[in-house]
């Protein structure tokens, strides 16, 4: 088993200098940002004593690797400082939005990876039948739509027509579970929508590229027969490829929910971002940022791992 | 022999037409074959690559592969019309009664679960054992197939087995639901020949210990010799003769059947060893290398090539003939000892030898589908090297490809333009020989170059390297497991086991008893054209104890 856990050791620490290189690139981006800070957040009227002393007060004054050292230090020992618009403690802002955010990512992929993947097997062993092309069709225009477009079809539909689902998904911490279900339910679907087409094409288009190897052959002259031959001898196989791309799809529903969250109004990391952005909060986007970059190097890692994992000769050894 | 005759009729194909979708249409691949089978026969189907024996094969289980259709034809087994049965028919008698047995038991079992799980699954999914009882048959089969640790060998992955305990496994596997018959589609032409003796002996045993009927698939005459009781011969897709096998390997009536039975006729005569105080052309000096720095695969090899020699290396499969020839080019560093070219010392690593040292060694690889690059025309493959070791350009470099491809004797008005999947295999294997000799080389490596050929494309092969080494002065190494190809070219013999070399020397010599123990086992090992051949071997081998080399 050791090989296997060199192998994750060396993908963390691959991914933790990737995440030193993305922390690199956050802070200098806001870094190069025009206009002062200081200035930009005290307004045009602020004498240039108070500016300075505020420059003071921020760190500003310091020289930009200094304050990145500083900066990079807390972080790692979980200290985001505090927001700049409210002087309220980062972690705290953060940690009940990332949170929901990571919620109603978690409940769209428990819809979305099972869809996919059943309809992508299904696909396959139906293939170029009515019901592949229609899948295809469907889940191909699902994806074309922009999903504010397909977030407010669904408001028209489930919300103000059929009044089954709220439009607005307000949530708080004290909210049941089975009502944050209820009340995120449209925005999981959207994204449920615009994941699905992915994950979907690519498991159909893994299991028919192992359709011609030689162990299907031999399933199929067992007389095995074709449901079994699909889900038991080529899907095992194909999983490598189709752990890769779920992977960048969940990575997508937690990093890429922004538009969805500010139409539904759900309090999640994104509305948070999309927010601090508009507020010039910049120490709240640069830890956002970095979370959002930890996720995705999270899963993908977890993804590379789970792929190698899948392979046998590695998993069994000679 | 043939009392089985007399039985009852298993099999029957009338008619038979197979067709293959290429090129925008359907072209024939079988023209009508007739073929009866009796129960518990065995029945040997040859002919070369094109012949259409694994279609045929196939099509006696009422299956044809994608992009393949049976347009006219019955096929009887037990009374019932297969082709007429439905899909739903045919798929109860596939694994149950009527088995397969795959070329390449490393491709054909799946790489995602253990050999037992797939043992089980015929027997389980037709609804005939649960499978308990199904796992305890295999471990049963699996002893009587004298696989090694019958108990657990059904509980490793496919990767973790050897490759003739895998055919071996494969074997049993096709037995799990005791079918009436079993197509073996050339199960024993990927294997070493000392492996393919444990194959055939327990193929033939397994399948008269149940009176099983098999239809055994293969271009190898001397390998069907002992396996079948009636052989037919086919070529183009049409059948050429069929006798009981006695009668045809000591008559064969028609034209074809007799070259096929003539091809291993080529023997070039053998040079005398070089001088003592001949500088070699080629010397592998007390060379130890490995992949990785733990285990090695070359220890303390030694041996020297000379002007215009061939010297075939010879062992079985990971013996360390293609990492002897990956030192020699340098590919793989040698971590101790050096190789020497006329007496000067190269520099282990390709990378830091000059352009000259590197046009003197060239190599001709096995296959040559995947040695050529299939976007490239036969001009640019072989006016690579003019370009790349000469600095040949222009109407000097168009010249020499014509005079290249005329000495591999392909026409080039009607060659130079084609790409590699224009060719057939034999001609693409020319076009490798073209592209070494462009470099104008010493000293060539060929790495079981005809292995992947028919016999008869092989022997052209093998006509034309000795053409080419008289005339421009070659020296070959010559890497294979095929004692026959080694009997034809050699002048020397060098026999490889796990790493080391175990004999060398001239050819008659080492073709000439007596022989290091290992160099008996492969040469015995070789089956021949009498079809006493294997029970006369396994009567010799009884008693003395031979273990296997290799597994």
């Amino acid at each position: 088993m050791w090989p296997i856990l060199r192998m994750v050791i060396q993908r963390l620490g691959l991914g933790l200098l990737t995440l030193f290189v993305v922390s690199v690139i956050i802070f200098s981006s806001v870094e190069f940002l025009p206009g002062d800070l200081a200035q930009e957040i005290l307004g045009q009227a602020a004498t240039p004593e108070t500016v300075a002393a505020f420059r003071k007060e921020l760190g500003l004054d310091r020289p930009p690797v200094e304050r990145y050292f500083t900066w990079l230090g807390n972080v790692a020992q979980g200290d985001f400082g505090k927001s700049l618009a409210n002087n309220r403690e980062i972690s705290e802002l953060i940690g009940q939005r990332l949170l929901n955010t990571l919620f109603l990512a978690g409940f769209a992929a428990t819809i979305a990876v099972p869809l996919a993947i059943t309809l992508g097997v299904l696909a396959a062993l139906y293939r170029n039948t009515l019901f592949d092309r229609m899948i295809n069709v469907f889940t191909l225009t699902s994806i074309s739509f922009p999903e504010f477009f397909v977030a407010y079809i669904l408001i028209l539909f489930f919300a103000v027509n059929w009044g089954l689902f709220p439009s607005i998904s307000n949530i708080g911490p004290e909210t049941s579970f089975w009502d944050k279900v209820y009340r995120t339910m449209l925005p999981a679907i959207t994204l449920t929508l615009v994941v699905v087409a992915h994950m979907m094409r690519m498991t159909r288009a893994a299991i028919i590229n192992l359709l011609a190897s030689p162990y299907i052959e031999m399933a199929r002259l067992k007389g095995i027969k074709p449901g079994r031959v699909i889900v038991k001898h080529a899907l095992p196989n194909a999983l490598a490829p189709i752990i890769n791309v779920v992977a960048i799809n969940l990575a997508y529903l937690v990093v890429g929910v922004v538009v969805v969250e500010v139409v539904f109004v759900y309090p999640g990391l994104g509305q948070l971002l999309v927010d601090s952005v508009s507020k010039r909060d910049i120490t709240v986007v640069q830890a956002s940022s970095l979370v959002f970059a930890a996720t995705y190097i999270l899963l993908n890692l977890t993804a590379d791992v789970l792929s190698i994992l899948t392979n046998p000769r590695l998993l069994h050894p000679r | 022999m043939n009392d089985k005759s007399e039985r009852e009729i298993l099999l029957s194909i009338r008619d038979l037409h197979i067709e293959g979708f290429s090129d925008e249409k359907w072209n024939g691949i079988v023209h009508g074959v007739d073929l009866d089978l009796h129960k518990g026969e065995v029945l040997g189907l040859i002919g070369e690559s094109g012949a259409g024996k694994s279609t045929i094969g196939l099509a006696a289980m009422g299956f044809t592969r994608d992009g393949c259709r049976i347009p006219k034809g019955t096929v009887v087994f037990d009374g019932l019309e297969l082709m007429t049965a439905g899909e739903a028919k045919r798929r109860e008698l596939r694994g149950s009664r009527i088995a397969y047995v795959a070329q390449s038991a490393a491709a054909a079992f799946n790489p995602a679960h253990k050999l037992i799980d797939q043992y089980s699954e015929a027997p389980t999914q037709h609804g005939i054992m649960a499978k308990s009882k199904a796992e305890q048959d295999a471990v049963d089969l699996y002893r009587r197939l004298r696989l090694p640790n019958p108990d657990e060998i059904g509980f490793r992955y496919p990767h973790q087995v050897s490759g003739g305990q895998l055919q071996r496994a494969m074997t049993a596997m096709a037995m799990s639901c005791r079918p009436d018959l079993i197509i073996f589609d050339e199960p024993t032409t990927a294997l070493d020949v000392t492996t393919q003796i444990e194959v055939l002996a327990a193929i033939r045993d397994i399948v008269e210990q149940f009176d099983t009927a098999a239809i055994y698939i293969t271009h190898d005459l001397a390998v069907v010799a002992q396996m079948a009781d009636r052989i037919m011969v086919l070529r183009y897709g049409d059948l050429v003769e069929e006798a009981d096998t006695r009668k045809m390997l000591s008559h064969p009536e028609e034209d074809y059947t007799k070259t096929l039975w003539a091809v291993r006729s080529f023997q070039k005569p053998q040079k005398p060893l070089a001088g003592a105080g001949e500088m070699p052309i080629i010397s592998v000096e007390r060379v130890t290398a490995g992949y990785g720095k733990s285990v090695m695969v070359l220890h303390d090899v030694s041996f020297d090539i000379h002007d215009r020699r061939t010297v075939a290396v010879v062992g079985e499969s990971g013996s360390g003939k293609s990492t002897t020839a990956r030192c020699i080019t340098g590919l793989l560093p040698p971590i101790e000892g050096r190789i020497l070219h006329n007496g000067n010392e190269l520099p282990a690593d390709f990378r830091k030898r000059s352009k000259d040292q590197l046009r003197q060694i060239q190599m001709i690889y096995q296959m040559p589908d995947t040695a050529l690059n299939p976007r490239q025309r036969v001009r640019d493959v072989i006016g690579r090297p003019l370009d790349f070791y000469l600095g040949i350009r222009g109407k000097e470099k168009e010249k020499r490809i014509h005079a290249l491809l005329e000495q591999i004797e392909l026409e080039p008005s009607q060659f130079i333009d084609r790409y590699p999947g224009e060719l057939s295999g034999g001609q693409k294997q020319r076009i490798c020989i073209a592209r070494a000799l462009g470099a104008e080389p010493q000293f060539i490596i060929c790495d079981e170059v005809t292995s992947a050929l028919d016999q008869i494309v092989a022997e052209g092969i093998l006509k034309l390297l000795f053409r080419l080494q008289e005339e421009l002065k070659l020296a070959y190494m010559f890497i294979t497991h095929d004692l026959a190809t080694v009997r034809a070219i050699s002048d020397e013999v060098v026999v490889m086991l796990e790493g080391r070399v175990v004999e060398a020397g001239p050819k008659d010599v080492m073709f000439t008893p007596p022989h290091h123990d290992y160099t008996d086992l492969l040469l015995s090992s070789v089956p021949e054209m009498d079809p006493d051949w294997l029970s006369d071997l396994l009567e010799a081998r009884k008693g003395k104890s031979m273990a296997p080399a290799g597994n």
